[in-house]
């Protein structure tokens, strides 16, 4: 194998033309619909139990910090809002993308992998059907709507875990967390971060795809085809949510500023 | 009706090594070709640049009027239907039963009913003999039994163009038997074109109408069933004879002073060559030529013995 300085653009490159491949190909006729029904059950239920116990200490440890800073400030009344903020902007589409990826994207890339390597996408091709438009595509919708969901799933763990943590063990009071909720959140908070959870979950999948439909070299190609996969999309992942946030913070102005 | 495939100066490299060179063939419609070569000479490759599966570096497939080296995606997934394609180890969908994955082509591709595509996919499972099997997991059964099912997928399409790779690999010498016959029954049937990629010189010798072998980067030689079994070149000859002497080593191609010593060895004479085989319900296929046509037209003397019907497969 020779190592040329051009090879990462080449993967990129390819990454790309096969992210537009799988967009094109899903608003073509006909839609999978079973198999995109199948997926997204199959996402959720590898996603939903390991979220929930994510999203509550990731509250908790929210609610902590934040706590604790905001009284050094003596500004003890907006722990509320503070922990909302931190929520379900940033911390909430974070811990969606991390588990859709390593629990969603990891199992994706395993089973297209395996079916790379038994030959099975190279029998499905030559029968006449696209595997993009066949596989990819019904995942890669299924683990957008998956990840859409889950988001708003964990802001509504991660704040209630925080409503707790700042009431049982920091003495805050019930009336002044609830109340300075709205104090410095707005909508186009939660809406922001739905939208990071679509493309959280769009890029999951396409890389986990991509990954699994290009592993080689029997057993052990899949393995490391899984293996990059997580790698790769946690590295994009934070690269496109710093991108949204930054956009998010130029379109619409703080509450209040 | 079968089609004809015509190959023209194909050449495939993966990165810096060649597999093969300017390979240029045509698979006449209708006939049962074998494309023979030592293992790792790229045989499955050329196999899978034929449906378009790789890209060659140069050279054309023309099949039907349309160039499967070129041609846009879309055309290639139409023409891949003419395809049937036995994959090596079947390729079955590891999620789907049998049943299942033979009725796949049809639930995509046609808008038959349930009930028809039960009485196709029953036909074929009863063809390839897996009656019985169909509620199993491609899992749960044998490699041959995966083969067969293979088999049965790839000809619910009514295909014109039948594509094998490697069907005796890892099958018993009767599994072999009743599925080379299988072979020559379809094409008698369908008259579908084609092609065996092997190294099983059994099959070679009495199954097709056509040998190709692929050795050392090129296409060595390919033509009429008798041309090969009675041609005295170097490699044909150690290939179809499966002998140690000759150009043939054991990493590749045997370097000067190992040829240079099996110089004065006297090659075994050539062996008979047999009959073809016949469908199983005895008639002639169309494109079947009488035995000793070939030699007789082209001044060959077979070796003596040939086309007794006594002689049956190898020696």
């Amino acid at each position: 194998m020779t190592v040329s300085a051009t090879a990462p653009l080449k993967h990129a490159g390819s990454l790309f033309a096969f992210a537009l491949d799988t967009a094109r190909a899903s608003v073509r006729r006909p839609f999978q619909l079973r198999e995109f029904l199948q997926q997204a059950w199959f996402v959720a239920s590898v996603t939903i139990i390991p979220t929930a116990l994510v999203a509550i200490p990731f509250g908790a440890v929210i609610a902590l910090q934040v706590g604790g800073l905001i009284k050094q400030f003596g500004a003890q009344a907006f722990t509320g809002s503070a922990a909302v903020l931190a929520v379900v902007r940033e911390a909430s589409p974070i811990a969606t993308a991390l588990l859709i990826a390593g629990a969603g994207g990891s199992a994706i890339c395993a089973d297209l992998g395996s079916r790379k390597i038994r030959e099975e996408l190279d029998a499905m091709m030559v029968l006449g059907i696209d595997p993009i438009q066949r596989l990819v595509v019904p995942r890669v919708l299924a683990t957008m709507l998956v990840a859409f969901f889950l988001n708003g799933f964990v802001s509504v763990v991660g704040v209630m875990g925080g409503y707790v943590f700042n009431v049982v063990l920091q003495d805050g009071t019930p009336g002044s967390y609830i109340a300075s909720f709205t104090a410095l959140a707005h909508l186009p908070d939660l809406w922001q971060g739905q939208a990071k959870a679509l493309v959280f979950g769009f890029i999951a999948a396409v890389v986990a795809s991509y990954k699994g439909v290009n592993a080689g070299g029997g057993p052990k190609g899949v393995g490391d085809a899984v293996n990059q996969s997580v790698v790769i999309t946690f590295m994009l992942l934070f690269v496109a949510n710093f991108s949204m946030t930054a956009i998010y913070f130029q379109l619409v102005p703080p509450k209040g500023a | 009706m079968g089609v004809e495939v015509r190959v023209e100066g194909l050449t495939k490299s993966f990165g810096k090594q060649l597999i093969w060179g300017d390979v240029s063939l045509t698979l006449p419609a209708g006939e049962i070709c074998v494309m023979l070569g030592p293992s790792g000479t790229g045989k499955s490759v050329f196999l899978k640049t034929l449906i378009g599966l790789l890209k060659p570096d140069k050279g054309h497939v023309h099949i039907e009027g349309v160039d499967i080296a070129t041609c846009r995606e879309r055309e290639l997934y139409e023409i891949r239907k003419l395809f049937g394609v036995l994959f090596q180890d079947g390729a079955m969908f590891g999620s789907m039963n049998l049943y299942d994955n033979v009725a796949f082509p049809l639930r995509e591709h046609t808008r038959k009913s349930e009930s028809e595509i039960r009485s196709i996919v029953m036909e074929k499972m009863e063809m390839v003999g897996l009656v019985g099997a169909e509620k199993k997991l491609p899992g749960e059964i044998s490699g041959g039994m995966r083969k067969r099912a293979g088999l049965a997928r790839a000809l619910v399409l009514e295909p014109e163009i039948l594509l094998f790779d490697e069907p005796d690999s890892g099958l018993d010498p009767v599994r072999t038997a009743f599925l080379n016959q299988l072979i020559i029954d379809l094409n008698e049937m369908t008259q579908a074109t084609c092609l065996i990629v092997t190294h099983d010189i059994n099959t070679a010798r009495t199954v097709p109408d056509n040998i190709g072998l692929l050795y050392h980067r090129h296409l060595a030689m390919f033509g009429p069933r008798e041309m090969l079994l009675s041609s005295e070149e170097p490699v044909v000859r150690q290939f179809l004879n499966a002998q140690r002497v000759g150009p043939i080593g054991m990493s590749e191609e045997k370097d000067a002073d190992e040829l240079a010593r099996e110089a004065d060895q006297e090659l075994p004479p050539l062996p008979p060559i047999p009959l073809q085989q016949l469908p199983s319900s005895g008639v002639i296929r169309p494109t079947q030529r009488p035995p000793g046509e070939w030699c007789e037209q082209n001044g060959v003397t077979p070796p003596p013995g040939s086309f007794a019907s006594d002689v049956v497969g190898a020696t």
